[in-house]
């Protein structure tokens, strides 16, 4: 097992060196110099520019501004935003609680959903159900989640009127964060009506942000567990007069949830490509949207020290979701190390 | 992942050709043949778009804003999917747009196994620090979340459509650098491989006439469903402002527009986005088709 964490470990620092050049090469790949994209259109005097350039240690050579750059990740320092002067790392850790948030609750739905909607698909194979769940699947999957949430704006805000359009909660409440998880707060705060606001404002974009991952974990649950139910050990259980029940949630699915585990992990990535867009949609106030935002400000620190925190959370994420199979599975830990 | 293709019962007593092999495995999937239909037909749409749209798909009309579709009240035949805020036929626009990310879809793609078959072949056969290199760089990029990726991109070279289709080929090459890898460092350790080395066979030969035909099924299978992808990142991209630039016809750059409009107007949001997921679910349907029929291992 030391081994396998060892081996697993020793592939993250090449893959975070990279991301650190990544970062580091972004604002340099940007035509101009930084000092000139930072004064934008208004252009800049060149003395002040020089000294800028010295200020910002930019006139030394590029690999020893890439160890000062690498010296200051480590301790945490990522820069300042251009446009609202706090540090990047305090603004993402202020905004990724939101997007934590609106994730879990994606995720969380997709599995609510997904798992027996792919078990049901599979012990009932090519019946209208399960050809039901893989087309309807099928299409989450190729659904253009940016428009998915616009239509169920029109039909849900417009059309029906049962949900706001936009935002984490109704302007009137103001909630001192304590979790950063607004529901939870402001259950906390007592507020009357500021949990029911902050639950209504989070249902469209769970249901947006979650269809790709409720797609995939329904096809690779159906798919796991019918591989699963072929297994000779199911007929045994099945030939000693075990109920259909007892041998689908005993026997099959507690093998059939190890590739699911797998693909759930994997879907850290799938959220936070859905979350850029679901947080422009519905204004909600993530790391997202914040990105999208430092795009069109042209902020390059928080652009580079976005990419850079949201990489390494991914990676760890990763990471996890390996170990945690490797602990599951013996031949995964085997064939690795 | 996917519906494995119904196995037909074989009562032909000669042995088919490899072809008529595939298309009956093919066949068997209706949602692959469906997916093919839309293809074929929207390729054709997309070809044929100067014939089959009834206007321009810039033309402006400043007497029909925002016109509702034919069969609403105030809809009109003149315009059957209505018209958009400064009067702009819809139907012509998303005509002209099929040709818009069909174009992105097949130019990503082809890019992306141009150089993914370059790089995995390299990686494969150079082996070494070289492809250490090129598969840490991969893993990288599978690393970040795609579209991030594509969007700093962007952020890089500047928004537009051909930057925008060079952050998508950046985002899906992985995963052709490791088919094309995978599949040459399986097929090298093959015997007929090492028949052609023998017979002195040079490496470019090896690499281009024996190896790389023998690894073509999973790259035409991940090509058919990377057009999807390609498509989807594209419209992303166009929505976020970042792809192609108003006053394109690209249906995500066209949702972009329609945003503000989501109050008043439902047909300028709902129809560019249904061709973008029709589209993508067609190519989706085609290629899920065209793994299962070549698969050997589906087939048994």
């Amino acid at each position: 097992m030391l081994r396998f964490l060892f081996t697993r470990l020793s592939l993250v620092i090449p893959t975070f060196i990279g991301m650190t050049l990544l970062a580091f090469f972004l604002i340099r790949l940007v035509p101009g110099d930084p000092i000139e994209t930072m004064a934008g259109e208004r252009g800049i005097d060149p003395v002040r520019h020089a000294a800028l350039l010295k200020e910002y240690g930019l006139d030394r050579p590029v690999l020893v501004q890439y160890g000062i750059y690498i010296g200051r990740v480590l301790h945490g320092d990522l820069g300042k935003s251009m446009i609202t002067q706090t540090p990047v790392l305090h603004e993402f850790f202020a905004l990724f609680p939101a997007t934590i948030e609106l994730a879990l609750c994606a995720i969380i739905f997709a599995l609510v959903l997904g798992i027996p909607a792919g078990i049901i698909a599979a012990v009932r194979r090519n019946s209208i159900f399960d050809h039901g769940v893989m087309g309807v699947s099928l299409t989450g999957y190729s659904m253009p989640i940016f428009w998915w949430g616009l239509l169920l704006i029109l039909l849900f805000s417009v059309q029906l009127g049962w949900t706001p359009v936009s935002g984490r909660i109704d302007v009137k409440y103001f909630i001192e964060p304590v979790t950063g998880f607004l529901t939870i707060d402001a259950l906390l705060s007592g507020e009357k009506g500021a949990f029911r606001s902050a639950v209504s404002h989070l249902i469209l974009p769970t249901i947006v942000l979650g269809t790709q991952p409720l797609a995939i974990i329904a096809r690779m649950t159906r798919s796991a567990m019918l591989e699963v139910l072929g297994e000779d050990y199911i007929r045994t259980a099945r030939a000693k007069g075990l109920s259909t029940l007892r041998v689908v949630a005993l026997h099959a699915l507690r093998n059939a949830l190890i590739p699911v585990i797998t693909v759930i992990g994997l879907q850290v990535g799938v959220l936070f490509t859905g979350a850029i867009l679901t947080e422009t949609i519905f204004s909600w106030p993530g790391v997202g949207k914040w990105m999208i935002e430092a795009i069109n400000r042209r902020d390059y620190p928080v652009l580079q020290g976005g990419v850079l925190l949201l990489g390494l959370v991914v990676m760890t994420v990763n990471l996890l979701v390996d170990v945690t199979y490797g602990i599951i599975n013996p031949r995964i830990r085997k064939s690795a190390a | 992942m996917s519906t494995p293709a119904i196995s037909v019962p074989v009562v032909a007593t000669t042995p088919r050709g490899p072809l008529r092999d595939f298309w009956g495995y093919f066949s068997a999937n209706h949602g692959a043949v469906a997916g093919l239909v839309f293809v074929i037909a929207i390729t054709f749409v997309a070809i044929f778009a100067n014939f089959i749209a009834p206007y321009p798909p810039d033309l402006t009309n400043n007497t029909v804003f925002l016109k509702p579709p034919a069969w609403q009240a105030g809809g009109s035949w003149a315009y059957p999917l209505g018209t958009d805020a400064i009067g702009r036929d819809i139907l012509s626009r998303l005509i002209f747009g099929a040709r818009l990310s069909l174009l992105i879809g097949v130019a990503v793609v082809a890019m992306a196994i141009v150089v993914g078959i370059a790089l995995g072949l390299m990686a494969g056969f150079l082996r070494g620090v070289f492809e250490i290199a090129i598969m840490r760089l991969m893993d990288i990029i599978l690393t970040l979340p795609s579209l991030l990726l594509a969007i700093v991109i962007v952020a890089i070279l500047g928004p537009g459509i051909m930057n925008a289709m060079i952050a998508v080929v950046v985002v899906v090459l992985p995963h052709y650098v490791r088919i094309t890898r995978a599949a040459v460092i399986t097929e090298t350790s093959k015997d007929y491989v090492t028949a052609a080395r023998a017979s002195g066979a040079t490496r470019l030969r090896l690499m281009f006439s024996e190896v790389l035909p023998n690894c073509a099924a999973p790259l035409i299978v991940q090509a058919s469903l990377g057009v999807s992808t390609a498509i989807l990142d594209a419209a992303a991209l166009g929505f976020l402002g970042l792809g192609a630039q108003p006053p394109a016809s690209e249906w995500g750059t066209m949702l972009a527009d329609a945003r503000e409009f989501v109050l008043r107007a439902w047909w300028v949001v709902t129809f560019p986005g249904l061709m973008i997921l029709l589209t993508v679910l067609a190519f989706n349907l085609l290629g899920d088709g065209l793994r299962d029929a070549l698969d050997p291992k589906l087939k048994k």
